[in-house]
């Protein structure tokens, strides 16, 4: 009797507890989303459903006479995509010889990635924004993407490798003997057998210059080549407050997608994460 | 015929090796040596060795290098010395960049030496010893086989020498002069100026305070946060995975929705419900509760709360699922056996699945502290590290990297951001290195 009544009591706190997270979760979600939906710039009469709600501002963002938010998404997406592909390929690459090779300068290499990996790139700030203004790669996307892939290789290297160490070396020796050469047992042999940590590392590289805000802000100037962390930031601090209801639908806008894409690609995250055994 | 067997087993192997001991005896000539001097011009000591197009191939490179560089390393090297002497001509932070590029080349150039010397010696004793050298189609396959991994680093390389490394060493040159808004080309040179800017940051009163209270800032930031963090991570894990619960699937996508959306659109939408005019929170909440409005934005104490608040919220997700993770892998044997001796449920936790959690979760804890001393975006998008405090150069709740960013951004100290910057990453190294001593990693084998 006594257990039963402990045990109703403790679930009861218990779901108390998570209704009370989940109010403060999801309240600044739904805030954000009523907010969009509210008719004009100023929040001074705003309820949470709103009285007459408009999709005035989904418009707005998606006309390109009006707002450069349609381009802001579209250099998000270029840059990350491309940034993704062009770091896998490197990282794969970097592991490939790393786990199978034994060659002078390996363990210093290795050494330093894993110093490099624990430094964040953007400590060296000043010098991004000074040399990037030397060489002329301010204001540029590849500038960007080169920041970020130089960002991803030294972590994803470590972690692809240690996958790529799985692997049993019987598998290159005989492929070897059949007379595979280099390139191919690391494109044919290898990389189809590494897919999943190869997906791992792909999704790190896409979030991460996704959602990255300092990088870009040092390096791109003008509006027209935003992402959309510049973009949306700009957006609210222009004037603050007065654009409010715009960004609010902006954010709707990537908010909804990402959060999709994160929670569908979670199980990778987490291998990826529990694999390495670190990074925030 | 079985004697033959034991003699070409066993006998001449050792003979063979006592001969390879004494290795002075088995030189017949001076090869090696000779090759090697010769080699100072790289290639010549391979034609010495009779390995013709080795050789060319050797002092096509060497000239090659010299002839394309030899004016950027002339000029990278005074140009570092120096930084400029003249002024349209010359632009100090140009003739730094192009300094460091110059070592990068003659760090290479002296890489390519000792193979060039190396490879001559090689031969040269081969030579000696009377043995056969290579022939160009091994030689080839050799090289093919050898240099494979490198070829495969290169690109990976290179991006890092130039994207990460050659920052880094930037940075720690530019601490060292006065380059700032005045000291800038086409105006004024930059100067090398020694340890000024740290004893300036120590010495002259308004950095001094500004260091201090950025940096004690920086610290209660990162302990206040991220134990905030860690702590309702854990504890919502543990929570959440009592097994009498229902519907952990959809309570676990809730608690991980934080980590979902993006976070400087997260970041973005607090600035506004904190903000004092139109925010939900003054409007709302404390409306709701009697309070009146607060100065989130305004009063700096007020701001470091909500800023507080606001990481916990972004940061607990991720703990949450390491912790669940760790839970779930937890074997239920070790419960029922500490049921049947008749532990407690807070005996249990405590003796069971507490250490457990922080054996695994440790590495991860070091990570998020040293996160949160650089989490630039929370603070420059919540309220751009301010507001701003009377008496100091950075806002109330400018952490040491945002400082750096508005040095660098807005006031144009150079100079000075750089020398924070060493400071700072005198933090984040030795905690990275404490870190680095205990990884996995570090003990693998091959490592080693």
């Amino acid at each position: 009797m006594n257990t039963k009544i402990t045990k109703v009591l403790r679930l009861t706190v218990s779901y108390l507890i998570i209704a009370i997270m989940a109010v403060i979760i999801i309240y600044p979600l739904v805030w954000v989303f009523g907010a969009s939906l509210t008719p004009g710039t100023s929040l001074s009469n705003f309820s949470i459903i709103p009285k007459n709600p408009t999709w005035e501002h989904y418009k707005e963002l998606f006309n390109p006479d009006e707002s450069l938010y349609l381009t802001w998404y579209w250099n998000t997406l270029k840059v990350t995509v491309i940034t993704m592909i062009a770091s896998v390929f490197t990282i794969s690459l970097m592991a490939f010889a790393f786990s199978r090779y034994r060659f002078v300068g390996r363990k210093n290499g290795l050494m330093t990635f894993l110093i490099l990996q624990m430094i964040p790139n953007f400590a060296a700030l000043i010098a991004i924004f000074v040399l990037a203004n030397v060489t002329g790669l301010i204001n540029t996307h590849l500038g960007l993407i080169l920041l970020y892939m130089g960002g991803a290789i030294p972590m994803n290297t470590w972690l692809l490798k240690g996958y790529l160490d799985t692997i049993p070396k019987e598998l290159d020796e005989s492929a070897r003997m059949d007379g595979a050469g280099h390139f191919r047992i690391y494109w044919q042999i290898i990389m189809p057998l590494a897919k999943p940590m190869l997906a791992v590392v792909a999704i790190f590289s896409f979030i991460t210059p996704f959602t990255d805000f300092i990088l870009a802000k040092v390096l791109l100037r003008q509006p027209e080549q935003y992402t959309l962390a510049v973009g949306l930031y700009e957006l609210v601090s222009r004037q603050y407050g007065s654009e409010f209801t715009l960004f609010a639908a902006g954010s709707i806008l990537i908010a909804v997608p990402i959060s999709i894409l994160f929670l569908s690609l979670q199980k990778y995250f987490v291998s990826g994460l529990t694999a390495g055994g670190i990074k925030g | 015929m079985i004697a033959g067997g034991i003699f070409f087993d066993e006998i001449l192997p050792v003979f063979l090796r006592k001969e390879s001991l004494s290795v002075d005896n088995i030189y017949k000539s001076n090869h090696r040596k000779i090759a090697t001097w010769l080699s100072i011009i790289p290639g010549i000591g391979q034609f010495y060795n009779r390995q013709i197009l080795k050789g060319t191939l050797f002092l096509i490179l060497g000239v090659s290098f010299l002839i394309s560089f030899w004016d950027f390393i002339d000029l990278g090297i005074w140009g570092i010395i120096t930084l400029g002497e003249q002024l349209p001509r010359d632009n100090s932070i140009f003739l730094m960049v192009y300094g460091i590029i110059s070592i990068f080349l003659l760090v290479l150039a002296a890489i390519f030496m000792v193979i060039n010397l190396r490879d001559a010696y090689k031969n040269g004793q081969r030579r000696d010893m009377g043995q056969q050298l290579n022939s160009v189609r091994s030689q080839y396959r050799n090289l093919i086989d050898n240099g494979f991994p490198y070829l495969m680093l290169t690109p990976g390389f290179f991006l890092l020498l130039f994207v990460v490394i050659l920052p880094i060493i930037f940075v720690l040159l530019l601490a060292f002069t006065n380059y700032d808004l005045y000291h800038t080309w086409p105006a004024q040179l930059s100067d090398w100026v020694g340890l000024q800017n740290f004893t300036n940051l120590f010495t002259l009163e308004v950095w001094r305070e500004t260091f201090i209270s950025v940096f004690a800032w920086t610290i209660i930031w990162t302990f206040g946060a991220t134990t905030l963090q860690v702590a309702l991570g854990i504890f919502l894990a543990i929570l959440v995975n009592q097994k009498d619960l229902k519907g952990k699937a959809i309570i676990r996508t809730v608690l991980i929705l934080p980590w979902a959306v993006p976070a400087f659109v997260s970041i973005l939408i607090f600035s506004g419900m904190f903000n004092e005019s139109f925010g939900a929170i003054n409007t709302v909440i404390m409306n709701a509760l009697g309070i009146d409005s607060i100065p989130w934005m305004t009063e700096v104490l007020w701001t470091r709360i909500a800023l507080i608040v606001i990481q916990t919220w972004l940061g607990f997700p991720f703990i949450f699922v390491m912790v669940t993770g760790v839970l779930q892998a937890i074997p239920n044997e070790l419960y029922e056996a500490a049921t049947v001796d008749g532990a407690s449920v807070l005996q249990k936790f405590s003796n069971i699945t507490f250490p457990l959690v922080m054996f695994s979760v440790a590495p991860i804890l070091i990570t998020q502290y040293t996160f949160n001393f650089n989490n630039f975006n929370v603070i420059y998008l919540f309220n751009s590290g301010g507001p701003a405090v009377p008496g100091q150069n950075a806002g109330g709740t400018d952490i040491l990297i945002s400082w750096i960013y508005n040095l660098t951004m807005s006031t144009q100290q150079y100079g000075m951001a750089a020398a924070i910057t060493m400071v700072m990453s005198v933090v984040v190294i030795a905690v990275a290195i404490w870190q680095f001593r205990r990884t996995k990693s570090f003990q693998e084998e091959d490592m080693m």
